[in-house]
C-alpha cells in the first residue's frame, strides 16, 4: 500500500520509482561514514565479547586441568601408598614368620652340626695293622729245612690265617660301625638341607618384594614430582578402570535386576498388590529397599574388611569396632539371603497358586499342570535368592573404583568441553571482525554510482592539486628573476 | 508469598487430597426369567471370565433377576477382593463355586425386574466406593413386572458403565425386528439419560473389551 503510494508521486511509476531510487541512494551515501561506524562498533564490540569469553572459558579449562592433575596424581600417590603398605605388610609376615622360628632353627641346626661332627670323628678308618711275621718268615725260611723250618712255617701260616681271620672280622666289624654312624647322618643332612631351602625361599620372596617395592617406590617418586609420565599413565590407568569398574556395575545391575524379579511378586503379600506410593507399587518399591540395604550392607562389610574405602569414618574405627561391625553386617546379610530364599520359595508358591486358579476358572484341570520337576526350578529360584545378596556385597570393589575414576573422567570431559567452547568463541570472535568488514562492502554495493564519482572527483583534485605548486614555482622564480 | 510458602502449599495440598480409587466394581444382573433361564450356563463362563480379569481390591457381585431383584436377597455372591494375591485367588475360587452351585439350582422365575436389579446394583456399586463401575446385564431386556411393582422412576447412572450381554431376539422379534430395536434403544436411552454410558456385546466369544 505505502509503495503504491509512493509510485503515484508523479504520473509515471517508472520516473517515480527512478526518483526514489535516487534518492534513497543518496539517503545512503549521506549517512554512509556514520552506518560503517555503526557496523564496526556493533561487529568490534561482539567480536571482543566473544574472544573475552573465549578467554575465560580458556583460563577455566586451565584450572579444571590443574585440578584434574592434582586429583589424578592425588589419587595416584594414594594409590602407590596402599600398595607399598601391603608389600610392607607382606614383608613383615614373612620375617616375623621366620625370624619367630630362628632361634629354634638355629638350636637345631647346630645339635645337627655336632651331632654330624661327633659322628665323623667316630666314623674315622682304623688302617688294620701290618702283620709281624714277615721278618720271622724270612728269616726261619733261611734256615737248614733239616732243623724242622718247614713245621714252623707252617706253624707260622697257620697262625697267621688265623690272625687274618681275626683281623679281617675286626676290620669288617669297624666298617659295619663306621656305615652305622654314616646312616646315621643322613637324617641330620636332610633337616640342615630342608631348613636352608626354607631359609633361601624365604629369603628370595624378601628379595621379591624388595623389588616390588623398589618398583613402586620409583613410580610413587615419578609421581610425587608430578612429571608428565607419570600423569599420562595414571589417566589412562583411570580411563581404564572407569571403563572396566562400569562393566562390572552393568553386571551387578542386571543381577540386582533378577534378584528384585524374585522378591517383587511375593512382596505384594507382604505389603499388599494395589496400594502405590506415587506412581509405583508399594510392593514394587519394598523389593527395591531390601536390595538396596542388602547392597548398602555389603559395602559395610567391604569397608570394616578394609577391603574399600569410600567411607573414612569405618576405616578410622578401632580393630574391635571393626570386627564387631563387621560380625553385624555379616549377621543382617545372612538374614536378608535367608528372607529372600523364602521369598523366592514363596514366589513359587504364589505361581502354581494363580496358574491353578486361571485353570480352575477357565474350566481347565488344574492337575494337568503339576510338573514333577517343580521342585528343580524352585530349588533354583531359591539357592539364588540366597547367593545373589553376597555375590552383591562384591559390587562394592567396582563402585569405588566407578567412584574414584569418575571424578577424573568427568574432569577429563570438561577439560575437552571448555577447550571446544573456547575454540568456538574464538571462531565466533574472529568470524564477526570479518563479517563487519563484509557488511560495509555490502553497505557501499548499491552506491557504485556516487562512489566512483567520488573518487573520480579525488582524483582530479589531486591531480590539480599536484599542478598547482609547479605553476606557483614558475611564478616565483619570474619574480626573482 | 515467595516461592518456598507457594511449594510448601502446593505440598500440602497434594498430601490433604483424598486418593482417588483405581480399583473397580462389576455387579452381574442375570435374567432368571422363564424365556431366558436356559441361557444362565452362558452365564457362568461370563462370570468366569470376570473372576479371571479382576484384581485384589475390586469387587463383584452376581445377582438374579428375577420377579423382584430389588433386594440383596437376589445376591448370589458377592466379593471384595483381598490385597493380597493368594487370599483373592482362594476368595475367587470359593465365588467360582457358589456360581456353580446357583447355576445347578437355578428355577425359572415368572417376571423380569430388570429396573429393581440395575437400583439393587447402582445401590451397591455406590456403597464400595470403586473408581471403576460397571453394570453387566445378561437378558434379553424385555422386562415384564408384576401387578403392583413401580418401576418407572430416573435412574442415576452417573460414572457407570452397563453392558447388554447375550441379548437374544425373542420369537416377536422375529415377527417384528423393530420391537427388539427399539427395545435395546428404549434402555440406551434410559442409560445415557442417566448420565451413563451403554454398550451391547451379543458375541460371548469375543470378551475381550469387556473389564
Amino acid at each position: 500500500m505505502l509503495m503504491t503510494n509512493l509510485l503515484t508521486i508523479t504520473p509515471w511509476p517508472a520516473l517515480s520509482a527512478a526518483i526514489l531510487l535516487v534518492l534513497l541512494i543518496a539517503a545512503l551515501y549521506l549517512a554512509r561514514h556514520t552506518a560503517h561506524q555503526a557496523i564496526h562498533a556493533v561487529t568490534s564490540a561482539l567480536a571482543r565479547g566473544f574472544r573475552l569469553a573465549s578467554h575465560s572459558v580458556a583460563h577455566a579449562e586451565e584450572r579444571l586441568a590443574a585440578r584434574n592433575r592434582e586429583v589424578l596424581l592425588a589419587a595416584g600417590r594414594d594409590a602407590k601408598e596402599r600398595m607399598v603398605e601391603r608389600e610392607f605388610a607382606r614383608v613383615a609376615d614373612t620375617a616375623r614368620k621366620d625370624l619367630a622360628n630362628y632361634p629354634d632353627m638355629h638350636r637345631r641346626l647346630s645339635e645337627a652340626i655336632l651331632r654330624i661332627e661327633e659322628d665323623q670323628e667316630k666314623a674315622v678308618e682304623v688302617p688294620p695293622e701290618a702283620p709281624g711275621w714277615a721278618k720271622a718268615v724270612a728269616v726261619i725260611a733261611n734256615l737248614d729245612a733239616r732243623n724242622a723250618g718247614a713245621d714252623i712255617l707252617a706253624d707260622i701260616h697257620k697262625s697267621m690265617v688265623k690272625a687274618h681271620g681275626e683281623a679281617m672280622d675286626d676290620y669288617r666289624k669297624a666298617s659295619g660301625e663306621r656305615h652305622a654312624l654314616l646312616r646315621k647322618m643322613m637324617p641330620d643332612w636332610r633337616m640342615i638341607q630342608e631348613t636352608l631351602v626354607r631359609v633361601n625361599k624365604s629369603v628370595a620372596s624378601v628379595i621379591e618384594r624388595a623389588l616390588v617395592i623398589d618398583r613402586h617406590m620409583q613410580e610413587y617418586e615419578t609421581i610425587v614430582r608430578g612429571e608428565d609420565r607419570a600423569l599420562s599413565v595414571l589417566s589412562s590407568s583411570s580411563l581404564v578402570n572407569f571403563f572396566v569398574s562400569m562393566l562390572v556395575l552393568a553386571v551387578a545391575t542386571a543381577g540386582a535386576a533378577i534378584n528384585f524379579t524374585l522378591i517383587a511378586r511375593p512382596m505384594a503379600e507382604m505389603v499388599g498388590g494395589t496400594s502405590f506410593i506415587g506412581m509405583f507399587r508399594t510392593a514394587d518399591i519394598a523389593a527395591l529397599v531390601i536390595i538396596m540395604v542388602e547392597i548398602s550392607m555389603g559395602l559395610f562389610l567391604m569397608e570394616s574388611l578394609r577391603i574399600t574405602r569410600l567411607f573414612p569414618v569405618i576405616g578410622a574405627l578401632s580393630d574391635k569396632m571393626r570386627v564387631r561391625m563387621i560380625g553385624i553386617t555379616f549377621v543382617i546379610l545372612l538374614l536378608m539371603a535367608s528372607i529372600e530364599a523364602g521369598l523366592a520359595y514363596m514366589r513359587e508358591v504364589l505361581l502354581q497358586d494363580e496358574l491353578a486358579t486361571t485353570a480352575l476358572l477357565r474350566g481347565e484341570n488344574a492337575g494337568v499342570l503339576v510338573n514333577g520337576h517343580l521342585w528343580i526350578t524352585t530349588m533354583a529360584q531359591m539357592g539364588m535368592g540366597f547367593i545373589l545378596p553376597f555375590a552383591l556385597v562384591f559390587a562394592a570393589i567396582p563402585l569405588e573404583t566407578f567412584v574414584h575414576s569418575l571424578r577424573t573422567v568427568v574432569g577429563l570431559t570438561g577439560i575437552g568441553v571448555l577447550r571446544a567452547l573456547a575454540l568456538l568463541l574464538r571462531v565466533l570472535g574472529n568470524g564477526l571482525r570479518h563479517f563487519g568488514t563484509l557488511a560495509e562492502r555490502i553497505y557501499d554495493l548499491p552506491l557504485f554510482v556516487p562512489l566512483w564519482i567520488e573518487a573520480r572527483i579525488a582524483a582530479a583534485a589531486q591531480s590539480a592539486h599536484a599542478v598547482q605548486p609547479s605553476i606557483e614555482d614558475e611564478s616565483l622564480q619570474k619574480v626573482r628573476s | 508469598m515467595n516461592w518456598r510458602h507457594f511449594v510448601a502449599a502446593a505440598l500440602l495440598l497434594t498430601a490433604c487430597s483424598p486418593p482417588v480409587p483405581h480399583n473397580t466394581g462389576v455387579y452381574l444382573l442375570v435374567d432368571t426369567s422363564g424365556s431366558y433361564n436356559r441361557q444362565v450356563s452362558k452365564a457362568e463362563q461370563i462370570i468366569l471370565f470376570a473372576l479371571s480379569r479382576l484384581q485384589p481390591l475390586d469387587s463383584f457381585a452376581v445377582a438374579r433377576i428375577d420377579t423382584a431383584s430389588f433386594t440383596e436377597k437376589n445376591i448370589i455372591a458377592k466379593a471384595t477382593f483381598d490385597d493380597r494375591p493368594s487370599t483373592a485367588n482362594q476368595q475367587k475360587r470359593a465365588f467360582a463355586s457358589r456360581v456353580e452351585k446357583f447355576v445347578d439350582e437355578t428355577r425359572p422365575a415368572p417376571y423380569t425386574d430388570i429396573t429393581g436389579g440395575l437400583l439393587q446394583a447402582i445401590e451397591f456399586l455406590n456403597e464400595k466406593k470403586t473408581g471403576r463401575k460397571e453394570i453387566l446385564i445378561f437378558s434379553d431386556m424385555k422386562e415384564e413386572l408384576a401387578k403392583g411393582y413401580v418401576r418407572n422412576i430416573p435412574l442415576d447412572f452417573k460414572g457407570f458403565e452397563v453392558v447388554a450381554l447375550n441379548v437374544t431376539k425373542l420369537r416377536s422379534d422375529n415377527f417384528d425386528p423393530r420391537e427388539y430395536l427399539s427395545r435395546l434403544e428404549a434402555w440406551r436411552a434410559r442409560v445415557e439419560k442417566g448420565g451413563g454410558r451403554w454398550r451391547v456385546i451379543n458375541d460371548l466369544d469375543r470378551l475381550d473389551g469387556l473389564l
